[in-house]
């Protein structure tokens, strides 16, 4: 009988190591890929991830299975991630230290829309294009988006996550939604390429 | 519904996860909006757009990295539980600290001065124990008042006596 995610936890907490190492399995691929996302370096991806799972093992003493264990794990996440964006942005201050920065601002990295559209283009990299469009949104709604669009997770455990309620988080998709339809409009018009191995919509 | 409404549950009904009322109010409004049906149509093609971004695999040392980090773990001794945690430490040291201080803290004035009055009345105790017959010395009431009061005059023996005496 295959044991749920909190199951294998109250067993990690009882002191299965085995549990730990199921839960690890299973979800260090999405661990990572979500930190990418969101930090958009591998090397730090990684390392986040393994500060989730440590973190994680150091809290199963007063694990309490009061939400979903994905729920808990993402939020962990979510939490790291952002705190090392800040990090790395406070790093970067020194290029531009007078100017403000808000979670609604586009990053500094980032050309005019124009600018990078035809940049990419001429690079043929849709991919490019595409993950830096989504690391140019705000914190919050890049992490809204991709919880969203990459784990699957309902409104109601985003908005857990993310610490807001699911009416503002539904404001929060539809703004970031709205924004990557305006970046990445030039793609739409284009035939999507699908790879054998990847998810097809819908 | 308006395009506002149609906004705000827009992507909850591309993701079908609209109750059947609101469902069939945004189809309705979608078939008559030009401009929402377009953004909708969008959505979906931008959602498609972005399951082009393929997922990175974490490296092959991922899961040794985060055993060693687990391993480099402080580990908990036997000998811990005699070891106080620090909010009772803190505490247990604070009370520690004021018991020593009031146990040497010298003895003040006011503490000397109560002692005297209780030295006082200890002295009067014997007044205050005979009070009610004090209260109650009816030969007290016999005795003429005011100017009534005669000084009585000194005994002839006290006068000779006092004359012998004084000779």
């Amino acid at each position: 009988m295959t044991r749920t995610d909190v199951q294998l936890m109250l067993d990690v907490k009882s002191g299965d190591e085995e549990s730990f190492a199921i839960l690890l399995q299973k979800y260090r691929s999405p661990m990572v890929n979500f930190l990418y996302r969101m930090v958009r370096d591998a090397a730090a991806a990684e390392d986040l991830a393994q500060e989730v799972f440590l973190r994680v093992y150091r809290a199963r003493k007063q694990y309490s299975p009061s939400a979903k264990f994905t729920t808990w794990l993402f939020r962990i996440a979510t939490n790291l991630a952002l705190n090392s964006i800040r990090d790395n942005r406070h790093r970067q201050m020194d290029l531009s230290i007078d100017a403000p920065v808000e979670d609604d601002e586009v990053r500094l990295e980032l050309p005019a829309r124009e600018m990078r559209i035809d940049e990419f283009m001429v690079e043929r990299d849709r991919t490019t294009l595409i993950r830096r469009a989504i690391a140019a949104l705000p914190e919050k709604q890049r992490a809204a988006v991709l919880l969203h669009k990459y784990e699957e997770m309902d409104y109601g455990e985003i908005a857990r996550i993310l610490d807001c309620s699911e009416s503002a988080l539904k404001s929060l998709l539809f703004r970031a939604y709205e924004t990557l339809r305006v970046q990445l409009a030039p793609l739409m018009s284009q035939p999507v390429a699908h790879s054998p191995g990847e998810r097809r919509p819908s | 519904m308006k395009c506002a409404d149609v906004s705000k549950n827009l992507i909850a009904y591309l993701d079908r996860r609209t109750n059947s009322a609101d469902r069939g109010e945004i189809e309705a409004h979608l078939t008559v909006c030009p401009a929402c049906w377009t953004r909708a149509e969008e959505f979906r093609r931008l959602w498609a757009v972005m399951e082009e971004v393929p997922g990175i695999e974490p490296s092959f040392a991922f899961d040794a990295k985060v055993r060693q980090r687990i391993a480099a773990e402080p580990r908990p001794r036997w000998f811990r539980w005699f070891v106080p945690q620090p909010r009772i430490a803190f505490s247990m040291a604070l009370l520690a600290g004021l018991s020593i201080w009031m146990v040497k803290m010298p003895p003040n004035d006011l503490n000397s001065a109560g002692k005297g009055q209780d030295f006082e009345a200890i002295k009067d105790l014997g007044v205050l124990e005979n009070y009610d017959v004090l209260t109650k010395f009816d030969v007290l009431d016999e005795l003429p008042t005011g100017g009534d009061v005669q000084v009585q005059k000194p005994q002839p023996e006290d006068q000779g006596s006092e004359k012998g005496g004084g000779s």
